[in-house]
């Protein structure tokens, strides 16, 4: 049995505009990987998130810095490693309230990190504020045969 | 680029109709934002987002309408959401958007229901 570690990087401004670049990079490795469709899909919209995150509020919309994602796949998952060099921020002060509380407060914050959560298998973080932030998300294969 | 996103605005009998396509992302968001805005402030109250063509939508799209849904309800309006494609929907459902908002799968149950609501049942 092949099992090839295969590692692929992409570094772009950090810009809203570039994230459909960033999916489309991020669909074509969960392609490659093997993963379902619906997978695939789970896999472009958590690293969409994470992404919005750092070029939003880890760098305030200052579109002259970097994001950079890196992603690793062997024969059971795929690790995307999103990578910042902005303020950071504490995974623990995000707030765990519910949907309606959120809408009554008029607040939005915090729910690329649910999705997040709820999209992928693992999620990390190392935050250094204003040296290296980065997050680390798994999804593993889902074996065919398996029930 | 497959970031595409339209917007079009129409008035169905008193209802503002926003018909969304393509990736609803933090990039495009801020259209739909500028729409939802501009109903809102028009007093332009009874909304249905139809969103049969939307392919994608992030977080930043979501924020939209829970940025918007309590002050329209507070007006004595509503967001009604619509034609919502099984990949879309799932993402509601995870955020637990169903419980909050009344999303139909057609744009005339939506129009129905705010018929209704004002009493105009055909």
């Amino acid at each position: 049995m092949e099992s090839v570690e295969r590692t692929f990087q992409l570094h772009v401004p950090s810009s809203t505009e570039n994230l459909s670049m960033i999916r489309d990079f991020v669909g074509g490795i969960g392609q490659r990987a093997g993963f379902s469709d619906s997978d695939v899909a789970k896999l472009e919209l958590a690293v969409d998130e994470a992404c919005a995150n750092v070029i939003e509020h880890a760098y305030g919309s200052d579109s002259t810095h970097e994001v950079t994602v890196k992603a690793r796949l062997d024969a059971e998952s795929v690790q995307i490693d999103i990578v910042d060099t902005g303020c950071g921020f504490d995974p623990k002060q995000v707030e765990q309230v519910n949907l309606e509380q959120l809408i009554s407060k008029r607040k939005t914050g915090g729910l690329g990190m649910r999705l997040i959560q709820s999209l992928m298998d693992e999620v990390h973080y190392q935050i250094v504020p204003g040296q290296k932030n980065e997050l680390r998300m798994v999804k593993r294969l889902k074996k065919k045969n398996s029930s | 680029m497959p970031n595409t996103f339209s917007l079009a605005r129409s008035q169905e009998g008193g209802v503002s109709v926003l018909t969304l396509s393509g990736y609803l992302d933090a990039y495009t968001a801020p259209q739909f934002e500028k729409a939802i805005q501009e109903e809102y402030d028009s007093g332009r109250i009874r909304i249905v987002v139809d969103c049969a063509g939307l392919t994608y939508i992030s977080s930043a799209g979501l924020g939209v309408f829970m940025s918007f849904i309590e002050d329209v309800r507070e007006a004595g309006g509503d967001i009604k959401i619509c034609s919502v494609v099984p990949t879309v929907y799932e993402v509601f459902e995870i955020l637990g958007f169903p419980e909050l908002f009344e999303i139909v799968p057609a744009r005339a149950d939506a129009m129905q229901k705010f018929g209704r609501a004002s009493g105009q049942e055909a």
